[in-house]
């Protein structure tokens, strides 16, 4: 076990696939023709964008490929989607969003209030649900937009972005709605076709291609203005001479990530559900934050009462465990997580909390690993703490 | 992730003197659930006051049990005198410097200790007891916020931050402790008028000048030139628009002299030549 990488942070990001590794190789030194170039070459090359186009369409459930846009990130899909249909609608001033939103959303959103825009952030219970009534409740003549996150990247929690799709429409057709699926991708299937959501966002890197590539859905009908203002590439609503080895990655990601749904779905929740089932069997102060019947099969978020992330983070990365902390003290704000806040998670457990998420190349041994030094730390950093007395009266209860 | 010295690394893999003391001579407390940090420190005192042992319980991060082990490898040994004399950026400077994010951690413990002498001089009540709490998110009290801002020199709003939480969760109070970072830097900047050199002061009423004075009357299409500076007398003479305004003795008293009375000195007196 010397040295070893025991990898449960893929929601933050994935190994690229060795598979999605080997289709891009040839579009560096060999096909770098320009897709755009009327020589065969360039050609050669254009094909391979169109079937990577194909292949993400086919992941979303896409009507057309037309519909695919590509991007550099989620963070460039998300501003796409919310500042485009903002500055295509420019006489409406209201959004409609979640307070659990990824930071790529939030911080946009922040900055269109100094805009003069109105922002409704809907709330969460307890699970990190949705109150659907609080939804159409919000919905105003007003409203320009609303973008609800599909799976919570903290949590993993699932949310009724179909139905609220639909709520929406319902209400007044002409209102977008946008989903950032980023953490949901590769981890519930998707037919989006078959759904009101008028814009969609993916990031290749959780999904085992390379970071710095990404993919926007947008319905056909949707009017959207030049993201990028320049060439034709993207239809023109992304200039610039494509990604082409990205963008086969991605396209080869989203093929391997359609194939692996079933075992995603099974193996890797058995995985999970085998982490977190053993850990809150042996350590006592241990707590699920989030729903458990509604959640993506790769994570799980769990409160350690009365010890800090931060301290467990460390330990755990001592013993080659690579997880992420609720809290995000770990990622220079001093700021307890956002989400489990909304959540109403208490303090003994909110500035505690850690997520382990897990990916189609963790292997059992790695979970039982985990399951066999997770205690001993926990156990450690307990004695560290100075709420002895909460502890005992925790283990008691057990 | 954070830069840690090997010496932070050390303490928070292995902390020492961890646990809980049987009768202790003080105990110490500081922070708290909420903040997401919270330090217990226990001491015993000899008859001659002499620290004989220290022990400390945690909660949280890596560098806030560093701080507390450490501390508690400092206190041994000495008296209780000289333990009131150690400050936070002994702490820090201990464990071979901190993070500035993570600078509030050696506060806590500095806090702590603080606590835990109050305690054994049978001071029923620290001394945050009555004070005003500023931030109301990570409970931090002016005094600690005035003495962490004088202490270690800090002149903005990110660096109280990092050193004491203040300002940020919420970010509710950020106005009121700018109020404070901006009050006590006039307040120093005051008081060290009389020791300055003339080239310090002339620099300093020229920032003044460049920062609070010129741009204002820019706006009125005027402007300003500083002459000369003969101990608390300020030569100056006003251009543009200002040199033929009838209300130049006005500008001059009420706007220029204030200025510089409020940010330097308010021995300053401001001539027009």
């Amino acid at each position: 076990m010397e040295n070893r990488v025991v990898y449960l942070d893929n929601n933050a990001t994935t190994m690229v696939d060795p598979l999605v590794f080997e289709e891009m190789k040839p579009y560096f030194c060999d096909l770098y023709g320009n897709p755009s170039s009327m020589h065969e070459f360039g050609g050669h090359v254009m094909k391979a964008v169109n079937k990577a186009r194909e292949q993400v369409k086919e992941f979303l459930g896409a009507k057309d490929a037309k519909e695919i846009i590509f991007t550099a990130s989620g963070s460039e899909g998300d501003n796409m989607a919310i500042r485009g249909v903002l500055e295509a609608n420019k006489n409406k001033k209201h959004i409609i969003t979640t307070k659990i939103e990824h930071p790529a959303v939030l911080n946009v959103y922040k900055y269109l209030e100094k805009q003069g825009y109105e922002v409704t952030y809907l709330d969460v219970d307890s699970q990190g649900n949705l109150d659907l009534n609080q939804l159409s409740e919000s919905i105003t003549e007003d409203t320009a937009l609303v973008s609800i996150m599909y799976a919570n990247n903290e949590t993993g929690v699932i949310l009724p972005v179909e139905k609220a799709a639909k709520i929406v429409k319902q209400k007044n057709p002409k209102i977008k709605f946008h989903t950032d699926a980023v953490q949901a991708a590769g981890k519930i299937p998707f037919d989006v076709k078959n759904t009101e959501i008028d814009l969609m966002t993916i990031a290749g890197h959780k999904i085992h291609a390379p970071k710095g590539i990404g993919a926007l859905y947008v319905k056909t009908g949707t009017l959207l203005p030049a993201f990028v203002i320049g060439g034709h590439q993207e239809r023109g609503k992304r200039a610039g001479t494509e990604n082409v080895p990205y963008i086969v990655g991605l396209g080869k990601a989203c093929e391997l990530a359609q194939k692996s749904m079933e075992f995603e779905l099974n193996e890797v929740k058995r995985l999970r559900d085998k982490l977190e089932n053993g850990i809150l069997k042996t350590i006592y102060n241990a707590k699920i934050n989030g729903s458990t019947t509604n959640r993506v099969p790769n994570t799980t978020n769990i409160g350690f009462q009365y010890i800090e992330g931060e301290l467990i983070l460390l330990h755990l990365s001592d013993l080659g465990i690579c997880a992420s902390s609720g809290s995000a003290c770990t990622s220079g704000s001093l700021e307890p997580s956002h989400v489990l806040k909304s959540m109403g998670v208490p303090f003994e457990s909110l500035h505690g909390s850690i997520r382990f998420s897990l990916s189609r190349f963790t292997t059992e041994e790695e979970i039982d690993y985990t399951l066999k030094v997770l205690p001993e730390v926990i156990f450690k950093l307990n004695n560290i703490s100075p709420y002895q007395r909460e502890l005992k009266a925790l283990k008691e209860k057990c | 992730m954070w830069e840690y010295t090997e010496t932070v690394m050390d303490h928070y893999k292995n902390p020492r003197n961890v646990g809980e003391m049987e009768n202790p001579s003080a105990i110490g407390e500081a922070g708290s659930l909420v903040c997401g940090d919270a330090l217990k420190l226990f001491l015993k005192v000899d008859e001659k006051g002499v620290i004989t042992d220290a022990k400390f319980q945690t909660f949280g991060c890596g560098s806030a049990v560093a701080s507390s082990s450490i501390l508690t490898e400092m206190l041994k040994g000495k008296t209780i005198e000289e333990a009131q004399k150690i400050t936070n950026q002994d702490i820090a400077d201990a464990l071979g410097g901190l993070p500035p994010e993570k600078m509030h951690c050696s506060v806590m413990g500095h806090e702590a200790l603080e606590s835990a002498i109050a305690n054994y001089k049978g001071e029923d009540c620290d001394t945050h007891c009555d004070e005003k709490i500023i931030c109301k998110c990570y409970h931090v009290t002016e005094n600690t916020l005035r003495e962490a801002v004088e202490q270690n020199n800090l002149s903005d709003l990110e660096d109280v931050m990092n050193y004491t939480k203040a300002g940020g969760a919420c970010g509710q109070c950020h106005v009121a402790v700018q109020k404070i970072i901006d009050e006590l830097k006039n307040k120093k900047e005051k008081v060290d008028i009389k020791n300055m050199s003339i080239t310090q002061l002339v620099l300093k009423i020229n920032n003044v000048i460049e920062k609070y004075i010129s741009n204002e009357l820019r706006k009125d299409g005027g402007d300003i030139e500083l002459i000369d500076v003969k101990e608390n007398k300020v030569y100056v003479t006003l251009k543009g628009m200002c040199k033929s305004c009838k209300f130049s003795s006005n500008t001059l008293k009420n706007f220029v002299e204030a200025s510089l009375k409020e940010h330097i000195s308010p021995d300053i007196e401001v001539v027009e030549v």
